[in-house]
């Protein structure tokens, strides 16, 4: 392939589409069959009680690549983590492109590269997708839609209903670094950091809790953070969650620039984080094997789950009082009179 | 009107305040026959007299020598067909709802005093009260108001106070909390959560003149107290507290105030049954720790008999300051205070008289007359607006306050402080059952704010009922004109406030609005600024000045001044990363505060406060061009380290005030605005407010006197807007 730059002859559905797929997508990814569907052996699904997982998700990114990864591996990441916090082993991927005229085709190369690695680590492949190309100035470089399909062995049946006052909330490492590293590497906040994305995939992560004790629930923080992913558990479950900010795991340059910012570390983006709720009897064994991987080396436990107020979520400070960690209804707006 | 029987309706808040036992006693002087009762309008009165002239000198007498906690709005008479009883009885109560009104909580009146001090059964009894003074509603559990809906309902009482309690002519005639040392509360001193054996008041008194931390039961909730006169403690009690510079109130006799600070002019306000904190200048005799880079003091006389007795013992002034964590509210409760106050204090002072709802002590200024913050002593009093309809106003959020209108009547609610805060949020929710309930409210409306996340939008939401949101600034100036019972055409509404969001999208906070409670124009405000980290900026004032000096070209000066991180500031100001744009008037005071120096603060508002504090009055306005203040951070830029940093705080004060007394009298001239409202929390500052009633020569000029002009008084403002749309349908 010759081309350095995309352009609208490589969404015609022609020759150069054929030559951009092949070149850049498909002899890294490699699947079985070059049919426009993935053509996969139902056996894996057919246990008694087991139970098929599906979920989708789109990425949009700026920048397309950033310390500790590319809108790539936010791709496979992401949806392999939606599977992952359900109970479910991921097992295969579909990936669809939309590409903006004129971006440069080794960028795709390097996203493509990621994306084929991260999902060999994780386990899962990419076996079908799609690519569009629209013209300049009508998306943003490139676009990634995954979606997943997964498969949750019979006996697992987690999920927010099953959270209990009592319960430990536990997370697998330091939060926020996802959403400091891309503000930082926006490039224009003249802000210098060495933070990296959080970026992984906690389907092993996952699978290791679960094999070490009784869990009830885990969601992957990502958009809205901690503090988002939190309310919604503590809504769907019907508890209050109460977290101690002395026991929160934060890194000293994700305050710093929060601090600068005005935003709170609480509701930046993460993408390889998740909050987990199992038992208090659970906690030792949960934290132990979480810390055997790496993804979860810096997992503790971080508060706990109260029977009410319903929906309530709250943080005991270092002053020894409790604030309201509530979901945002849209961005960080003012509130000082 | 002949000798007959006369019926005789009277009016306003004249229930839980002994007006029975008055108009009894007042029967008898008159040589009436009849009755008297309580009702959901008031109180009731059917009398026969042996002259018309001595019915007449009784309906005079109503009034003109009601009880002093009463308030008596109207009387009313008619002629009566009906059979006169043999002498004058107090009859039962008539009618649901005749027991609803209930009367705030009132300092210890002279009579009560002197028993406490004198000899006698009272003598040296912490818990004396009569039906002209003591706790109300802060023992108030349910209703109807007596004595078995209050905390002092496990107090059976003695065979003199029921005879007491009995006797239409006694001062004690139907008092609720009446009590004696043989069957009321009992007080204790206690360290370590055991009773120390010995006279309790000289044992905290001792504490307090060794320097030591005492927490004390108050009526509305638990006091921190230390010696104002010693430095040392002073410190301690800011350094176990975690309160770097927020000032304290104190409290003494007049005597002792009055040697500490300047409180002629205030005595009256001082001295009321409410018994606020007055803010008055200082003296500046007392050590810097009490109020940090102030020049006023905030001051109280005693509430209660504990109060009088422990100042009287200790002689001297002392702090009282709220017992409480940070962010937390005041702790009412004894377990509550061992378990979170043992950190901070030498000692309790406690008694067993249950605090049934926590009020913060109200904050006032006499002149110009301003309540900063409703609270005990004020709720849950009522005041008339021009309307009605019922709603139910939710208020703000960092100073939580909420407002019940009902039929020509408002009842704005205690502080409740910041709703970010668990216990404060749910002591807002449970404030709103409790007006609802005390008010016996049906709201048709209820009314918040504009803004998504406050806890109050959020509550409006759940209410199930048609609910009204409200700009913040339209809020504060409807507010204003309630509080006016302003029933004129539209008024141009100063609204100067830290922050709101506006109708579009942006934060205002420096208004010149044209308006009514129905509905408002924008005619002009601040140029608006970007706030750099949102409420970020708040807490540090310097981003403002960073901003407002950039604006006005003088970037190099910043680059002096500030050595934060200036260069992503301004690169967020203009990528717009979470640098929204403001026409906040607070953050103008902060950023002027800043480049005096003053670039960090510990408190919400000590930037503002210490630009007050330093400012000298009546100097030559700074320039603005129109309400945009560039030309005066160009004339500061020159005026940096020549000038004396007070006469650049007045001169801004002064610029400010012009700008927009200047564009507000303009709509009164033209014939836009008949009278002109300052609204918002700025005006709390007493040189803004004189500055611009004086720039306002000549204009009607409406201003904030019993609620308050911040937002805590917010929760009115938007209940009576609601009221107006729905009035218009
Ligand atoms: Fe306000
Ligand atoms: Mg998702
Ligand atoms: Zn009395
Ligand atoms: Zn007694």
């Amino acid at each position: 392939m010759r081309d350095t730059h995309v352009t609208m002859a490589h969404g015609g559905g022609g020759r150069a589409m054929k030559e951009l797929i092949e070149a850049v997508f498909t002899s890294v990814f490699q699947p079985e069959s070059s049919e426009d569907q993935a053509r996969l052996m139902a056996a894996a699904l057919q246990e008694p009680g087991a139970r098929l997982a599906f979920t989708t998700d789109s990425f949009v990114v700026t920048p397309l690549e950033f310390p500790g990864g590319d809108i790539g591996k936010l791709a496979v990441c992401g949806t392999v983590n939606d599977l992952a916090v359900g109970g479910a082993r991921p097992l295969w991927l579909s990936a669809a492109f939309i590409i903006e005229e004129g971006c440069e085709i080794a960028l795709l190369r390097r996203i493509a590269a990621t994306m084929a690695a991260e999902a060999q680590s994780a386990g899962v492949r990419i076996v079908t997708g799609d690519t569009k190309v629209v013209e300049r100035g009508k998306g943003d470089g490139v676009f990634v839609t995954t979606s997943g399909i997964g498969v949750i062995p019979p006996g697992c049946d987690i999920g927010a209903a099953h959270i209990q006052p009592g319960d430990a909330v536990i997370v697998n490492g330091v939060l926020g670094d996802h959403g400091a590293t891309i503000l930082a590497a926006r490039g224009d906040l003249a802000l210098s950091t060495d933070i990296q994305s959080d970026c992984a995939s906690l389907g092993a992560l996952m699978q290791a809790a679960l094999a070490a004790a009784p869990l009830h629930a885990a969601r992957d923080c990502t958009r809205g953070g901690l503090a988002s992913a939190l309310n919604e558990l503590a809504t769907e479950a019907g508890v209050a969650v109460e977290i101690d900010e002395a026991l929160l795991p934060l890194r000293p340059e994700v305050v710093g620039v929060c601090e600068i910012l005005g935003l709170d570390p609480l509701y930046l983006a993460n993408e390889g984080r998740l909050v987990l709720f199992c038992p208090g009897a659970s906690a030792p064994a949960i934290l132990e094997a979480m810390r055997s991987l790496p993804e979860g080396e810096g997992a503790v436990v971080i508060g706990q789950v109260k029977p009410g107020p319903a929906g309530q979520v709250s943080m005991r400070t270092r002053f020894g009082g409790a604030r309201r960690v509530d979901m945002l209804v849209g961005e960080q707006l003012p509130r000082i009179c | 009107m002949g000798a007959g029987g006369w019926r005789i309706r009277v009016r306003g808040q004249v229930q839980g305040v002994g007006f029975r036992p008055f108009v009894w006693a007042l029967a008898r002087e008159f040589g009436l026959r009849g009755r008297v009762w309580n009702d959901p309008e008031g109180v009731g009165i059917e009398a026969w007299g042996p002259t018309s002239t001595a019915l007449e000198g009784f309906v005079a007498g109503l009034t003109a020598r009601a009880p002093g906690l009463a308030r008596v709005d109207a009387v009313e008479v008619e002629a009566f067909d009906g059979a006169a009883p043999e002498g004058f009885e107090i009859a039962e109560s008539r009618g649901r709802g005749a027991e609803t009104r209930v009367v705030p909580d009132a300092a210890t009146c002279p009579d009560c005093l002197a028993e406490v001090l004198g000899p006698g059964r009272r003598a040296g009894y912490a818990f004396t009260n009569c039906t002209h003074c003591g706790p109300r509603f802060s023992i108030l559990k349910g209703l109807p108001y007596d004595r078995g809906q209050t905390t002092m309902a496990e107090f059976g009482l003695c065979p003199d106070c029921a005879a007491e309690y009995r006797d239409p002519s006694d001062r004690r005639f139907h008092a609720q909390p009446i009590a004696c040392p043989a069957c009321g509360p009992r007080l204790w001193f206690e360290t370590g959560g055991a009773e120390v054996p010995g006279d309790p008041l000289a044992l905290a008194v001792g504490v307090l003149r060794a320097g030591g931390v005492v927490a004390v039961k108050g009526l509305g909730g638990f006091h921190l107290a230390c010696d104002a006169g010693n430095a040392a403690a002073l410190a301690l009690l800011r350094e176990r507290k975690r309160r770097v510079s927020k000032p304290f109130a104190v409290m003494g006799s007049l005597e002792a105030l009055g040697a500490v600070a300047e409180v002629a002019g205030a005595e009256g306000l001082l001295r009321s049954a409410a018994a606020p904190v007055v803010l008055v200048p200082s003296r500046g005799v007392l050590p810097e720790g009490v109020a940090p880079g102030m020049v006023t003091l905030g001051v109280m006389l005693p509430a209660t008999p504990l109060h009088h007795l422990l100042v009287a013992a200790f002689g001297g002034v002392l702090v009282m300051t709220s017992g409480n964590l940070s962010g937390e509210p005041q702790v009412i409760h004894n377990d509550e205070a061992r378990e979170k106050l043992s950190p901070f204090v030498d000692g309790f002072l406690m008694h067993d008289r249950d605090i049934a709802r926590r009020l913060d002590d109200g904050v006032e200024r006499a002149s110009p007359p301003m309540v900063l913050r409703r609270g005990r002593g004020r709720v849950p009093g009522v005041f008339p607006v021009p309307f009605q309809g019922q709603a139910l106003g939710l208020g703000g959020q960092m100073k939580g306050a909420i407002c019940a209108v009902k039929k020509g009547q408002a009842l704005l609610g205690h502080h409740l402080g910041d709703l970010d805060g668990v216990l404060n949020a749910a002591e807002f929710h449970r404030a709103i059952a409790d007006y609802t309930a005390l008010f016996d409210l049906k709201p048709q409306v209820v009314a918040c704010d504009l803004h998504p996340d406050f806890t109050a939008t959020r509550a409006a939401e759940a209410m199930g009922l048609p609910v009204e949101r409200v700009q913040h600034h339209h809020a504060h100036l409807a507010a204003c004109l309630a509080e006016n019972q302003w029933q004129g055409g539209k008024v141009a509404g100063i609204v100067l406030d830290g922050t709101g969001l506006g109708e579009d999208g942006t934060i205002w906070g420096g208004e010149l609005l044209l308006g009514d409670c129905l509905g408002y124009e924008r005619v002009g405000s601040l140029t608006p600024a970007p706030l750099p980290g949102g409420d970020r900026a708040a807490r540090e004032p310097w981003r403002n000045a960073l901003m407002r000096l950039d604006m006005a070209g003088q970037g190099d000066l910043a680059d002096r001044l500030f050595d934060g991180p200036v260069e992503t500031l301004r690169a967020m100001a203009s990528k717009r990363v979470n640098a929204p744009l403001s026409s906040s008037a607070g953050r103008l005071f902060d950023a002027v505060a800043a480049c005096l120096g003053i670039g960090t603060q510990s408190y919400e508002g000590e930037a503002a406060m210490r630009l007050e504090a330093l400012a000298v009055e009546g100097l030559e306005p700074y320039p603005f061009d129109g309400l945009d203040p560039a030309p005066m951070f160009r004339e500061i830029a020159r005026d940096l380290g020549r000038v004396p940093p007070g006469v650049i705080a007045g001169r801004f004060h002064e610029g400010l005030a012009l700008a927009f007394a200047r564009v507000a009298r303009a709509l009164v001239e033209e014939g836009r605005a008949e009278a002109v409202a300052l609204s918002g929390g700025c005006l709390q500052n007493a040189v803004l407010h004189r500055a611009l009633v004086r720039h306002l020569g000549g204009v009607t000029v409406l201003t904030h006197a019993q609620t308050p002009c911040g937002d805590g008084g917010l929760a009115l403002g938007q209940a009576v807007v609601a009221l107006a749309r729905l009035e218009r349908g």
